[in-house]
């Protein structure tokens, strides 16, 4: 056995249960977000007399029995409530036209067959009308061909907050249906501005450990050491316990007489909860890159600065700073991709005003239970953070990232 | 390390300012960790200082969360829950990414580079993400609410943790010694027992160290795919602070920061061994 | 030595799986496995444990099938995705009329034959001993719940709030206010507030001006809500000061009041009612265990068993005679009723096919509004 076969051999194992175990659930995630085939399956026949339909006015009398057969019938089985949610995802308020229609749809087909009369195209074309006026026209159509491709670009429409227009085209949603763009935009910049906050405050604190004498280092070390190993949920519920309207700050601020027993600060269940809990959680991944940058630094450098006439303050900015941009390039990427990703800080302490894209996500895939927009949602931020990836790696490699 | 001589006056207030903002930066770190813990031995049933606890009167210092912590299965079993589902992943990850780091540092390794970046994937993948994709993909294959489920999701978060660690030890290793060994005659399993395996050690341990507290924190996949059977700890302090909330919490807190401390300890005891030997 | 590996990993990989290797949860009826169990789902907290002492207890000492609990907050959607991923870990489940009758038109619940239903205590027969439009094809009714607004008089010092509009009214209440994260009863609610007659909320809440006028209501205290998920928080936020008045199921600021001694209040006007019921996860092996425990639900006893702990009212006038006071403490039960005239001089009864229809629909429009 060649040692390149020896080496690839021992590698074999993980990659493959790495690609069963989370490539391929990338891999189905991604699909997800264009694959969409339940409505075209439910309704077979529907789709196929609405295929050659141009989109203006009404379909043909085929697709009106079609339709009313498909939708009595998935009725009596108890399938068309989940066929109704899903068309009511493409075009809001669907959902009840169908359900309330079929109601109806279900009572006329019993009267016409009791009373012996045929139910073909033209019978169903005017009892649809007759029950639902919009059957008339040619929105509750559209919405029903565009729920039922298969392959499509409704989830990403609907998560860069665009949809179809009536010709085809497309538009910008209405005003109050924006709230997935702005929503990354404000996942940018709450990640963009803790990790300039992790930045500030943890420079000076790995300068502090890299230049300390090894003994006093170690003690520092630990202290940022101990909250990057203490479970993230302790760490979040003991922000609950500080910050909280009855918590130790609100108590200490009273005692102190800075405010009012009715003046508590609200510094909980809103951004500032997310803002002060997520740099907490996240300022050791900023100041462990940098100390070891900053440890590789030799003193002598900014001594020679300062001999030769520079005042400590040009020395920090012409002579330091710049040997340190690797680790706070570094620092600071990582910091951002954690924090662009965060779920569970937010969803603990953020409110409503705290929440981020993450919990948009988690939303869609356990409450509203509209996958392929969860999908849709997961692959942009996916997206977004690979072309952060190449990023870093140009800047220090991937194969470099560092364990504390 | 600054040099002394002539400090102008708004040099020391400089100084003088980067020490204040130091040591309120490592308290902003450490505080809220460590008030937690007298916290959690309050007699009453609050998240606050009582009078009593600032006077120190031991009147106001219980034991009674550490108590309620053992009475019934409410914590006890997402305690049980997770050392199952921990020490699995970790078994996993720790064999599969030890053997993949030994490979990957093999100068003879065929595509390196692409492969590293696919054993870390998991690692840098916001979690969320990783979460929903194995929710829907281990649903479909009845994987979702069973331990053997989560345990195989933890195990691949868990294994870069080791495939670095454990390449880090081997960084700079001289692989002809591995081809003298096998010139004088062992055969490839003793030679790595002899040469290898001492050298890694300490990388495999603080990998795996790594990779257990990794599982035993996680809560995203477990909030994703474990149902009632699968409650972790860390699930179970999520129904705590969402429901209910009682001091029980502060004492499975101060438990866990414990084992922080003692992870950390041990992982720093390693680093501090493999570099006095270097 | 690859394979030698991979002999050793095989093993270690099986030998974990299974050590971890969990036992189903219940085992089905007929097999020969020694426990058999159910598992049963509602709001957690106070409320399962009323449930848990009101007829889990009694069913388990009857048949010997074990009750588990497991904790949900409403709704339909982890029931789907259970029938949906085709793993059915729920048997009975605690819902409104609106969502049982939405998880029937889906196929996720079961139909559930009402002749199971048994005679009250009297032999009054079901038909007539339910109230009315508690049972539907998939759900047999347990009780009524309702939502309100109570505020902690500790923190609340100065003049009370007395009706529904106070919630809203910001000038004269400055302070933060707890909403369930849901559009259900909140935007009754906010109609209500605006001067909308209740009879005619529904129609106003069918037209997209009223829709819009709903949520300007809304809008008018988004920046002071903190809006809550699950039931016990409601009562939690209250009793921490977080926020001045929140709305909440009433039975868990009643169970606040009683056993913790909070001094809550409630505030009726406005109050919106809901029926509750249980109903069957479609598919679940365990099909024969959970109708012998919603039967066991149905009884009289079992529905005064709950009353009895928490103050919901319940499903059957027969039940209605045998609560009289708190199982614990002995407090007085009927004027903490939803269901007390006392109470009812201003209420809502939720309209649950309307909500059957809109639901979706709205919680997607509250959604974005929320996310806005």
């Amino acid at each position: 056995m060649g040692p390149r076969l020896r080496a690839a051999g021992l590698a074999l194992p993980l990659v493959a249960f790495v690609s069963v175990t989370f490539l391929g659930p990338m891999v189905n995630l991604l699909t997800k977000s264009f694959y969409d085939p339940e409505v075209a399956d439910a309704l077979p026949e529907t789709m196929s007399a609405l295929r050659d339909w141009d989109g203006q006015g009404t379909p043909s009398d085929e697709a009106f029995a079609a339709t009313a057969r498909e939708f009595v019938a998935a009725r009596e089985e108890r399938t068309l409530g989940r066929t109704a949610n899903r068309v009511n995802r493409v075009v809001s308020g669907m959902r009840s036209t169908i359900m309330g229609d079929s109601r109806e749809m279900a009572e006329a087909a019993a009267v016409a067959e009791d009373a012996g009369v045929e139910m073909g195209g033209a019978f169903w074309r005017e009892t649809m009308i007759g029950i639902d006026a919009r059957w008339g026209g040619p929105e509750p159509w559209r919405a029903l061909r565009a729920a039922g491709q298969r392959l499509t670009a409704r989830h990403y429409l609907k998560a860069l907050d665009f949809e179809r227009a009536p010709d085809g085209g497309y538009q910008r949603a209405p005003e109050a249906w924006r709230i997935y763009v702005p929503l990354f935009w404000r996942t940018f910049l709450v990640s963009l501005g803790v990790t300039l906050l992790c930045l500030v405050i943890g420079y000076p604190v790995a300068h502090m450990i890299a230049n300390s004498p090894p003994k006093r280092a170690n003690v520092l070390l630990l202290l940022v050491l101990l909250p990057f190993w203490t479970s993230l949920l302790v760490r979040t519920t003991s922000w609950i316990v500080l910050l909280q309207n009855q918590g130790i700050v609100n108590d200490f601020l009273v005692a102190i007489g800075l405010i009012g027993d009715d003046g508590r600060i609200a510094m909980i269940y809103n951004m500032t909860g997310t803002f002060v809990a997520m740099t907490h959680v996240l300022l050791p991944f900023l100041v462990l890159p940098l100390y070891s940058v900053m440890r590789a630094i030799p003193p002598a450098y900014m001594n020679a600065a300062v001999s030769l006439g520079a005042t400590p303050f040009q020395a920090l900015r012409r002579v330091y700073w710049p040997q340190t941009l690797p680790g706070v390039g570094a620092g600071c990427l990582l910091t951002f991709i954690l924090a662009i990703g965060y779920y569970i800080t937010p969803a603990l302490v953020g409110g409503q005003s705290g929440q981020l894209i993450s919990n948009m996500i988690a939303y869609h895939v356990q409450t509203s239970l509209n996958w392929g927009l969860a999908a849709a949602l997961a692959a942009l931020l996916l997206g977004g953070v690979t072309l952060l990836y190449v990023v870093y790696d140009r800047l220090v490699g991937i194969d470099r990232i560092g364990l504390g | 390390m600054m040099v002394g001589g002539a400090l102008s006056p708004g040099y020391r207030v400089a100084r003088w300012g980067y020490l204040a903002f130091c040591v309120a930066a490592f308290v902003f770190l450490i505080a809220p960790i460590l008030v937690l813990v007298p916290l959690s031995f309050n007699a009453e049933p609050y998240f606050t200082f009582t009078e009593g606890m600032l006077r120190l009167d031991p009147e106001a210092y219980s034991l009674r969360w550490y108590r309620s912590i053992l009475d019934g299965d409410e914590w006890t079993r997402p305690l049980a829950n997770s050392l199952i589902i921990g020490v699995s992943a970790t078994v996993v990850a720790t064999v599969l990414g030890a053997a993949a780091a030994l490979g990957l540092a093999h100068p003879a390794m065929p595509g390196r580079k692409i492969v590293t970046a696919l054993l870390i994937s998991p690692m840098i993948t916001p979690v969320i993400i990783a979460g929903v994709g194995m929710f829907f993909f281990y649903s479909s294959l009845g994987l979702a609410q069973t331990h053997v489920g989560i345990i195989l999701a933890h195990a691949v978060f868990g294994a870069p943790f080791v495939v670095i660690t454990v390449s880090a030890t081997l960084a700079g290793f001289d692989w002809t010694v591995m081809r003298a060994a096998a010139n004088l005659g062992a055969n490839p399993l003793v030679a790595f027992r002899r040469v290898q395996l001492p050298l890694i050690l300490p990388g495999v341990i603080s990998g795996s160290l790594f990779a257990f507290a990794a599982s035993f924190d996680e809560l995203v996949i477990v909030l994703f795919m474990g149902g009632l059977e699968q409650r972790t700890l860390p699930r179970q302090m999520w129904s705590g602070i969402r429901e209910e909330i009682s001091p029980t919490i502060l004492a499975v807190a101060t438990f866990l920061i414990v084992f922080a401390l003692l992870a950390l300890s041990t992982v720093e005891w390693l680093r501090r061994r493999g570099a006095a030997r270097a | 030595m690859k394979s030698s590996g991979a002999i050793v990993l095989s093993v270690i990989v099986v030998a974990g799986c299974r050590l971890a290797a969990d036992p189903p949860p219940g085992s089905a009826p007929g097999s020969d496995a020694g426990e058999r169990s159910i598992t049963a789902v509602s709001y957690g907290g106070s409320y399962a444990r009323a449930c848990v002492k009101g007829y889990h207890e009694s069913f388990t000492e009857e048949t010997g099938v074990r009750v588990d609990l497991a904790d949900f907050q409403g709704g339909l959607a982890q029931v789907r995705a259970q029938v949906e991923a085709g793993v059915v870990h729920w048997d009975v489940v605690d819902l409104s009329v609106a969502e049982t009758v939405n998880g029937c038109d889906e196929g996720v619940l079961e139909l559930i034959d009402p002749s199971i239903l048994p005679a009250g205590p009297g032999g009054e027969l079901p038909e007539d001993d339910f109230l009315p439009e508690m049972n539907t094809e998939c759900g047999v009714g347990n009780l009524l719940f309702s939502s309100i607004f109570a505020y902690n008089r500790e923190i609340l010092t100065g003049p009370p709030p007395t009706r529904l509009a106070d919630f809203f009214d910001l000038e004269r209440f400055p302070g933060r206010r707890g909403m369930r994260r849901s559009p259900e009863a909140n935007l009754e609610m906010a109609l209500m507030a605006d001067g909308v007659p209740k009879e005619r909320v529904y129609d106003v809440l069918s037209t997209p001006e009223g829709l819009e006028r709903v949520f300007r209501k809304l809008d008018t205290i988004k920046d002071r809500v903190v809006w809550w998920d699950t039931s016990a928080q409601a009562p939690q936020l209250l009793a921490d000061g977080e926020v001045l008045m929140t709305t909440a199921a009433n039975g868990r600021i009643f169970n606040a009041q009683v056993l913790e001694g909070q001094p809550f209040v409630i505030v009726w006007d406005g109050q919106v009612l809901n029926r509750g019921q249980l109903a069957i996860v479609a598919g679940t092996p365990r099909l024969e265990d959970a109708l012998r425990f919603v039967e066991h639900a149905a009884r009289s006893e079992s529905m005064a068993g709950v009353g009895r702990y928490i103050a919901y009212s319940p499903a059957r006038y027969s039940a209605e005679k045998l609560i009289d006071r708190h199982f614990e403490t002995g407090t007085e039960m009927w004027p903490h009723m939803p269901t007390n005239p006392a109470n009812m001089k201003n209420y809502l009864m939720t309209d649950w096919q309307w909500w059957a229809d809109h639901g979706d629909e709205m919680l997607e429009r509250f959604t974005a509004w929320l996310a806005r």
